[in-house]
């Protein structure tokens, strides 16, 4: 049994990025990056199916400039056999990060595909659904409890009015929820052999897809600031502030 | 934590603090031993994160490290080309002092370069990862390992621990990190440091060590208002005359200003407060042109040693030595560390590649090293200086430092500073409160607002890392005497005094510590003990800080 699991290289969830000066982007020059906090769920179960004794090899993948093989030596120290790093400059949309999954999957035949279910940079929530179009394959997603047999997963899924509980028949794509586990830490030890794991480098431009952008950011601001609060000591007072404050009566 | 079973690694040396002394120590013993095993650890979550300086370097020491260091980094892109230095009468009058370079040689920054500390480090970082020296951020010294008298190496922090002291399903214990010599580059008041000064009596022969405080902001200015190579001083106001301490100024990089005010922690009033003494500073009209119209990116505090040659202890025990500002080498009429910090690590590791063969239990030849090195010559040079402005207020301070600076220092006798910081304090009730207005949200700010751009990281769960040693003691001194000075000169906001029924109490909001380590200088018992929090935790200072 094998799992291939994308790890994404984003804006660690403590830095208030700021908005660049020209409003086309985030600035993200010089600031901490971190591996997308969905991603660190998808490899923690992984690698705890590892250690049940369900899975033979864990593979983590990602896409970006070379600086993601941090992100992957991260996904080694927590328990991931190998990498593969697929190396550009350039932003990838969903559809452009499913196409590129597909090449790998093809190549790498895993038996499941454990991914985040968004990405906390840009909140797509897409890729996972466009790669099991893509493959033909079944998707379960918004995963937030997960048990492996040798040829179905059986999941629950966070949905609006419960959780629902689906069997997915192997080979199948299972996005992550929050609620999924607890990722660990990477201890010193295992930072330290991850540094010795392999990490496959492949230059994107090289492999063939199709990666060109269908959708472009205008500009991008700031969200205006929640006025604070205030608790009103009567109905009299609420009138009057709605009336002569907000305006709006 | 002694009965957990620990995993161990070895190594031929371990460095502790990932600073300008702790990179430039790896990057030369790399250089003279190739073969070494150097592991390198810091408690921030990555390179650069807990880094806080002005910053002007000074490439004396950068010179001898590294060739052609200015081809190798766009870290420094902005050499010094114009400077000028103020005293402030008030809020809006100054005097503009000449700086006479030929006859105040510590005060030329000729030859010099406004940079980020922080990314200068990335960058040494970077070389010493070349080198192969190991360099593993996110990990937090937590205890020294001492057996038969002699430092064996350190014990890092355990990870997913809760309040209350159990272990998460997360828990990981920490590790022992072995080595035949360890080199402690924590940095101004370094918390293992202090137990090895208290261990091995360190400080018994020497003045107790003053502190300075100092705060940053990060702005970025519109581009027409930038002057690349601009810096300024100012001393005088808000503080009085009694007060040590200044603002400093630099345009530097891509549309960047770096302000910042230090003062010194052996300030008497305990109503002040460093951090709104910086907020008010903003406003006089020669600093507030070159910020106002543009935003605040970033902001930092760090605690920095000021007691210069006086007060630098016994640097070597048996199996380890002391380096940068931990030690304490800061020059400070130069206000400057980096160039001493760097070069204390780089004669400690000439030391240590010679001890590796050697094999004696104490480096102690490191400390002959520093006194034959031009560390020692310009601090002696400029010893009298800052024991002048606490004794002799500033106006009266600036003309004597004038007189000693021309002299080049060349006088019979050396000012001594015999009380530590935290015996200064006088009673709040014999204390004029300073009047702090609110901030204006444009030039000046509040904590929270402050704090927000530090992006700290502290997962909530994990114990206090802020303790007091007696939880009494807080009522009956700090509140009944001080009136909780703590509320005022820790500038992230971690100590809140609560009304519970009339009663204070104090709550430590230690989620917001930036790791200044100004309360475990100025807490007037000693009652309050920083320790690293959980590895990785604090401030994640970003590129410019």
């Amino acid at each position: 049994m094998k799992i291939l699991v994308p790890v994404k290289r984003v804006v660690d969830s403590n830095i208030k990025p700021l908005i660049k000066t020209d409003h086309s982007g985030v600035e993200i020059s010089g600031i901490k990056m971190s591996m997308n906090p969905f991603d660190e769920n998808a490899i923690e179960e992984a690698v705890q199916l590892k250690e049940q004794g369900k899975v033979d090899e864990i593979v983590a993948i990602s896409i970006g400039e070379p600086k993601s093989q941090d992100t992957l030596r991260t996904a080694l120290a927590m328990g991931a056999d190998k990498a593969i790093l697929v190396s550009t400059e350039h932003t990838l949309e969903s559809l452009a990060v499913a196409k590129v999954l597909e090449y790998f999957v093809i190549k790498e035949k895993p038996n499941l595909v454990l991914m985040g279910k968004q990405a906390s940079d840009d909140d797509m929530n897409a890729t996972g659904q466009i790669l099991a179009a893509r493959l033909g394959w079944p998707q379960g997603t918004f995963v937030s409890k997960l048990e492996l047999y040798s040829n179905y997963v059986e999941i629950i899924r966070e949905i609006d009015d419960g959780q629902e509980t689906l069997k997915l028949p192997l080979p199948a794509i299972v996005t992550t929820d929050l609620r999924l586990n607890e990722p660990r830490y990477a201890s010193l030890p295992n930072i330290m052999k991850a540094r010795k794991k392999p990490v496959e480098t492949f230059v994107l431009a090289e492999l063939g897809v199709d990666i060109t952008p269908r959708l472009y950011i205008q500009r991008l601001d700031e969200s205006s600031p929640i006025r604070e609060g205030v608790i009103v000591n009567s109905v009299e007072e609420l009138i009057d502030k709605l009336q002569n404050e907000a305006k709006v009566i | 934590m002694s009965d957990t079973k620990r995993e161990q690694m070895e190594f031929d040396v371990l460095i502790v603090g990932a600073g300008p002394a702790g990179l430039s120590a790896a990057i030369r013993l790399k250089q003279l031993t190739p073969s070494a095993q150097i592991c390198l650890i810091e408690k921030a979550s990555e390179i650069g994160a807990h880094i806080v300086s002005g910053a002007i370097l000074e490439p004396t020491a950068l010179n001898e490290l590294i060739d052609n260091w200015k081809k190798k980094s766009d870290v420094f892109q902005t050499p010094v080309h114009h400077e000028r230095m103020f005293y402030l009468l008030n809020d809006n009058k100054s005097i503009s002092i000449p700086i006479l370079k030929s006859l105040m040689p510590q005060m030329n920054n000729n030859g010099n370069f406004v940079v980020s500390l922080g990314d200068l480090c990335r960058w040494l970082a970077l070389e010493a990862e070349n080198l192969g020296v190991e360099i593993y951020p996110g990990f937090a010294g937590q205890e020294v390992i001492i057996e038969k008298n002699c430092v064996k190496g350190i014990i890092t922090g355990d990870m997913g621990v809760n309040k209350d002291g159990n272990q998460e399903s997360n828990y990981v214990p920490g590790v022992e990190l072995r080595a035949k010599y360890t080199l402690f580059a924590e940095g101004c008041r370094g918390s293992l440091t202090k137990k090895l000064f208290k261990h091995y009596a360190l400080r018994s022969n020497v003045d107790p060590q003053t502190y300075g405080l100092g705060i940053k902001e990060l702005w970025e200015i519109p581009p027409n208002k930038h002057m690349p190579g601009y810096i300024q001083h100012s001393f005088g106001w808000p503080l009085d005359d009694h007060t040590y301490g200044g603002s400093w100024l630099y345009h530097f990089g891509k549309n960047l200003v770096s302000f910042g005010f230090v003062l010194g922690l052996d300030y008497k009033n305990p109503w002040l407060s460093p951090f709104e003494e910086m907020q008010r500073a903003k406003k006089h009209p020669v600093i507030k042109k070159h910020i106002i119209g543009g935003r605040r990116i970033g902001f930092s505090a760090r605690a920095l040693s000021e007691g210069g040659l006086q007060s630098i202890p016994k640097l070597t025990f048996p199996g380890g030595l002391l380096i940068g500002d931990a030690a304490g080498f800061l020059n400070v009429p130069k206000i400057k560390g980096t160039h001493t910090a760097m070069k204390s690590g780089m004669l400690a590791a000439e030391t240590i590649a010679e001890a590796l063969i050697t094999q004696e239990i104490e480096p102690i030849s490191y400390c002959l090293r520093i006194r034959y090195s031009w560390i020692w010559h310009e601090l002696h040079q400029v010893r009298n200086i800052r024991p002048a402005f606490a004794k002799f207020g500033t106006k009266a301070a600036t003309l004597y430092a004038g007189f000693d600076s021309m002299v080049r220092g060349k006088v019979p006798w050396t000012l001594h500073n015999r009380l530590e910081d935290y015996e200064k304090l006088k009673a709040a009730s014999l204390c004029d409160k300073p009047l702090y207005k609110k901030p204006d949200d444009q030039l000046t700010f509040d904590k929270t607002s402050s704090i927000f751009l530090s992006n700290i990281d502290h997962r909530d769960t994990q114990p206090v890392h802020l303790k007091l040693r007696n939880s009494l003691i807080w009522k009956t001194v700090n509140w009944n005497v001080f009136k909780a000075p703590e509320t005022r000169y820790c500038p992230a906001g971690v100590y809140e005094v609560l009304m519970d029924n009339n009663e204070p109490k104090l709550q430590i909001n230690s989620q917001n510590c930036i790791h200044c380590k100004s309360c475990d200088i100025k807490d007037p018992t000693q009652n309050i003990d920083w320790e690293t929090p959980e590895g990785g935790s604090g401030p994640n200072y970003s590129s410019g800080m």
